[in-house]
């Protein structure tokens, strides 16, 4: 190594360093306390003990577990209504706004708008709009004389949330936005002159070029998928009958509710493996379907 | 970074009417979640509870606003209080710390780079509920080594204080080094070249140089962290327990729990209060706001 490289590598790990003693404190050991954690039966509520190896007890335990397979379950079944629904109307709402109309920029902030509501607040406004009895759905369908169902029942609790989730995915346009922009207009005036419509355009030249944004958009819908929890916390409380009972409120639960800290960590690596291996999926099968121009 | 225009024009006019119907329908089901908020933040109790219940306000309570300042149960000044104090030490630690790193991974050819760049980047999938048990444990065996040497209650004394919720923002987070580092690196080499000819310490480079000339990027991730703050309530509700603690997230929840299912004019506008802060800052930095974005989305 010369004396410059020498030099830029004290440099760059001196530049770096808070975010390396940030990785291995807040991240790294974290991740493997948790590893060995989750082979120990480790409960808060006997003070006086430490961690006790129990081998993989732990996991077996998960395994005969049914809340273990109803909180996966129902996280799975959430994901699979709010991810394409997401995805599908995200996109389509981008396509729209991308084309030259008058008004555009209202139609924009007015789509972005909710996505800066607290997570909070909008748990609230939903909660009180599901309402049975005084809420603004069932007096519109009432209205018009149709069925008033039970939005937060435990039979549709988990496609009310997943409808509520399309309401705030403005990121999301805005990103498929800036990843239109991308599009060479040579391209579609080319596509044009050779006799293809709007809807051939769009599946031969536009979503093509696109698919790295929709690839990174698909990538971070799964991660917060998984880690699901204030909206479920505030409007169901995982009900009725663990309906809506996420994964995520089931590791918190576990951890500072009934300080069982071994099976926590348990769970938690559960998560991640869970959450790295369709990350892996997503990457592996964009071989076949991401174009990197 | 450029700005979003839109560049396909629509030709036939049948198309153009048909955008305009579906965004009009979109738009008005977007917007009538605020709207119902609004008006019931308006409305008298007994109003709340009609059936059917009606658009509009009538009587207009805005006393309601009022009332929700005063309530024996939801201190929204001293949730305010505290959600600015864990938002100031948040922000202010993640843009310095973030920056510093960014400008190491943006500027400086260093061996290992490329690597140490990419675990950073795989970090940002690890998500919160993964690490958040261990992180807890750690805060508390730091403060049982601490209380040994200098006794209970010092000031490295971390659960039970707001330190656990921004002291990680101190270290740098991989979101905001990963947006400053795109910006650093637009910025031109020979800026650099020349004050390193000039005798300028590499931390002067970036602190005299690069720093007065990021300040759009430093002001996205500043405003960023601040709505990260202002929304979080896992967090929060891992670390606080005392109430005369609580954020606003916290404190809107608990107020849900105590009233729920009876006062819902006083929990709409005490929600209309929590989202304020954050349209007004949209409206105020649009254009830095929706830049900042598409960036985070690989552009």
């Amino acid at each position: 190594m010369t004396r410059e490289r020498r030099r830029n590598l004290f440099k760059g790990l001196a530049f770096i360093s808070p975010w390396i003693v940030g990785f291995l404190v807040f991240t790294a050991i974290p991740i493997g306390l948790s590893f060995y954690y989750s082979f120990c039966d480790y409960s808060l509520t006997r003070p006086s003990r430490g961690p006790l190896w129990i081998g993989s007890d732990n996991y077996n335990q998960m395994i005969h577990d049914p809340i273990f397979w109803k909180s996966l379950g129902n996280t799975m079944y959430y994901a699979s209504m709010a991810l394409p629904a997401g995805m599908l109307v995200s996109l389509g709402l981008a396509l729209m706004l991308n084309t030259n109309i008058r008004g555009q920029s209202i139609y924009r902030t007015i789509i972005f708008l909710p996505s800066l509501v607290p997570t909070i607040a909008s748990a609230m406004i939903w909660l009180w709009m599901f309402n049975p009895v005084e809420g603004l759905f069932n007096f519109l369908l009432n209205k018009a004389q149709l069925p008033t169902p039970d939005w937060l029942g435990e039979r549709l609790a988990m496609a009310s949330l997943a409808m509520m989730s399309v309401w705030s995915l403005g990121n999301t346009v805005v990103i498929y936005l800036a990843g239109l922009q991308d599009v060479p207009r040579e391209l579609l005036e080319a596509a044009e002159i050779d006799g293809a419509g709007p809807w051939r355009r769009l599946i031969s030249v536009t979503l093509p070029v696109l698919t790295p944004v929709i690839f990174f958009n698909l990538i971070m819908a799964i991660i917060g998928t998984f880690s699901i929890l204030t909206v479920p916390y505030i409007m169901t409380q995982g009900g009725p009958d663990k309906a809506t009972y996420f994964y995520t409120m089931f590791n918190y639960d576990e951890a500072f509710r009934f300080l069982h800290m071994g099976y926590a960590a348990a769970l938690a690596w559960v998560q991640l493996a869970i959450t790295l291996t369709l990350t892996g999926i997503a990457f592996w099968s964009a071989k076949k379907w991401v174009h990197y121009g | 970074m450029k700005t979003i225009a839109a560049h396909r024009r629509i030709r036939h006019p049948l198309a153009g009417a048909a955008v305009h119907l579906g965004l009009l329908c979109v738009c008005a089901g977007y917007l009538l979640p605020f709207i119902w908020m609004v008006s019931t933040s308006l409305k008298t109790l007994h109003q709340t509870q009609e059936a059917p219940p009606r658009f509009t306000p009538h009587p207009w309570q805005p006393q309601n606003y009022v009332q929700i300042f005063r309530h024996p149960t939801f201190h929204a000044v001293l949730y305010t209080r505290n959600t600015l104090v864990i938002a100031l030490f948040t922000v202010v630690g993640t843009t310095i710390s973030s920056a510093i790193v960014a400008y190491g991974f943006a500027r400086i050819d260093f061996p290992g780079r490329g690597l140490l760049f990419a675990v950073m980047l795989a970090t940002i999938m690890i998500p919160f509920p993964v690490t958040m048990v261990s992180v807890f444990r750690l805060f508390r065996w730091m403060d049982i080594q601490t209380a040994q040497w200098l006794g209970p209650d010092n000031i490295f004394q971390m659960l039970g204080t707001f330190k656990p919720l921004w002291l990680p923002a101190w270290f740098g987070s991989a979101f905001n080094i990963f947006l400053l580092r795109q910006f650093f690196m637009t910025l031109p080499k020979e800026l650099s070249e020349a004050a390193r000819i000039d005798g300028c310490s590499e931390f002067a480079i970036f602190w005299r140089i690069v720093v007065p000339l990021a300040k759009p990027a430093l002001a996205v991730v500043a405003l960023f962290s601040f709505l990260g703050v202002w929304n979080d309530f896992l967090g929060p509700l891992v670390y606080i327990q005392r109430p005369e603690q609580y954020t606003l997230a916290l404190g809107l929840a608990a107020f849900e729990t105590r009233i729920g299912g009876t006062e819902w004019q006083l929990l709409m506008a005490a929600s209309t209060l929590v989202c304020l802060p954050t349209l007004i800052l949209f409206f105020l930095t649009q254009r830095t706001f929706i830049e900042g974005i598409a960036t985070t989305g690989g552009k």
